[in-house]
């Protein structure tokens, strides 16, 4: 008798996924993506990085305790063009050979109710940090959960684009960057 | 002599503006294209879009309207072979005046950069973004360009050699003046 009612709580944590807390700490590279998007003389150009490192640990139960950091390889860029990739690397864009990364640390994660979170944070971007707020929506799947989020960012407040390339009629200073970030619990 | 051996006016006003646009986009055309990226060539490249853009509309219009109304025609004493090379280059320029900015429309969005008309109106990408097929058209584009540079040598070249070697007003066909011809 004792033996059925323990293995009857153990069928009843197993068959409801969500009394059993996941703890989403590992990340899918190949299911996780970083873009961007702006506009080029009224034109969208869509761009993004192929190779960037994200950890963290997220929760449901526990979300103040959750954590984010995304190290990205600038030199992966997606610029629209060969000849935007190769221009971005230099010194008036991102000076990538003094800046080779762009690091986001999470600072603090609040739900928001439905799934939906604030996570705060700070951008390092060619040696300028910024305080970032980028709502994060939660997608728990089967096997894994996805973390989708757009924000925009002012290419301006990092000093991407200086001399010339500061003329925002040109080139737009918002930059819609969205992200992907596909995790398990395993 | 009462006959105004003369295009219609439509056709007249059409040929001139194509003329103008064609005359400034072209020489922009190869000069953006050797600029290092800067803001000023993208600027160059979003001017030259929407004039390709204008010529493409305008020489729909022109070829329409060349369709269906019958240009004056041409002076009884002008042998079969020149007749027949006229008639070959008028129809090559025709072709290339709609095909060039296709094909400049069409490279853009091979290429990932839609065109937006005047900053306004975007156009439809029909072709999607391919690295390949971007260069490919990029190369067609050239060459149809270069095409119509000779073309438009001869055609120049045959009004001026009419209207001067052979002393006849025959710039009057495409022009203004109230000069009977």
């Amino acid at each position: 008798m004792k033996l059925t009612l323990h293995t009857l709580a153990l069928l009843a944590a197993l068959a409801s996924p969500a009394a059993s807390a996941v703890e989403y700490r590992t990340v899918l590279p190949a299911q996780s993506a970083i873009g961007f998007a702006f506009s080029q003389m009224g034109v969208s150009i869509k761009g993004g990085f192929k190779r960037f490192v994200a950890q963290m640990v997220f929760d449901p139960a526990k979300p103040e305790a959750a954590r984010a950091q995304i190290d990205i390889d600038l030199a992966s860029i997606d610029a629209g063009s060969s000849e935007a990739d190769e221009e971005s690397a230099g010194r008036l864009w991102f000076n990538r050979s003094v800046y080779p990364r762009a690091q986001f640390v999470s600072s603090q994660i609040r739900p928001l109710g439905n799934n939906r979170y604030e996570m705060r944070g700070t951008l390092t971007l060619k040696g300028r940090s910024r305080e970032l707020v980028v709502p994060v929506t939660f997608s728990p799947g089967k096997t894994a959960a996805a973390f989708d989020g757009s924000f925009i960012l002012k290419r301006l407040d990092f000093g991407i684009g200086e001399g010339m390339w500061a003329d925002v009629d040109t080139v737009a200073n918002e930059v819609r960057v969205t992200f992907r970030i596909a995790a398990t619990g395993q | 002599m009462n006959t105004v051996l003369r295009y219609s006016p439509p056709a007249i006003v059409l040929h001139w503006l194509l003329a103008l646009l064609i005359f400034v986009t072209f020489p922009l055309g190869v000069y953006m294209h050797e600029l290092p990226l800067s803001p000023d060539k993208l600027k160059l490249y979003s001017y030259h879009k929407w004039i390709g853009i204008t010529i493409l509309l305008l020489a729909s219009l022109r070829v329409m309207w060349r369709v269906t109304h019958t240009p004056p025609p041409l002076p009884d004493d002008m042998t079969r072979w020149p007749r027949r090379a006229s008639q070959v280059v008028h129809g090559l320029l025709y072709v290339l005046i709609l095909a060039i900015p296709l094909s400049g429309w069409l490279m853009s969005s091979a290429k990932g950069f839609q065109t937006v008309w005047f900053g306004v109106l975007p156009l439809p990408d029909l072709i999607g973004k391919d690295k390949a097929l971007g260069d490919l058209l990029a190369g067609v584009h050239q060459a149809l360009n270069f095409t119509l540079l000779a073309l438009v040598i001869l055609h120049v070249g045959a009004a001026l050699k009419h209207h001067f070697m052979e002393r006849r007003p025959f710039m009057q066909r495409m022009g203004w003046g109230k000069k009977e011809l």
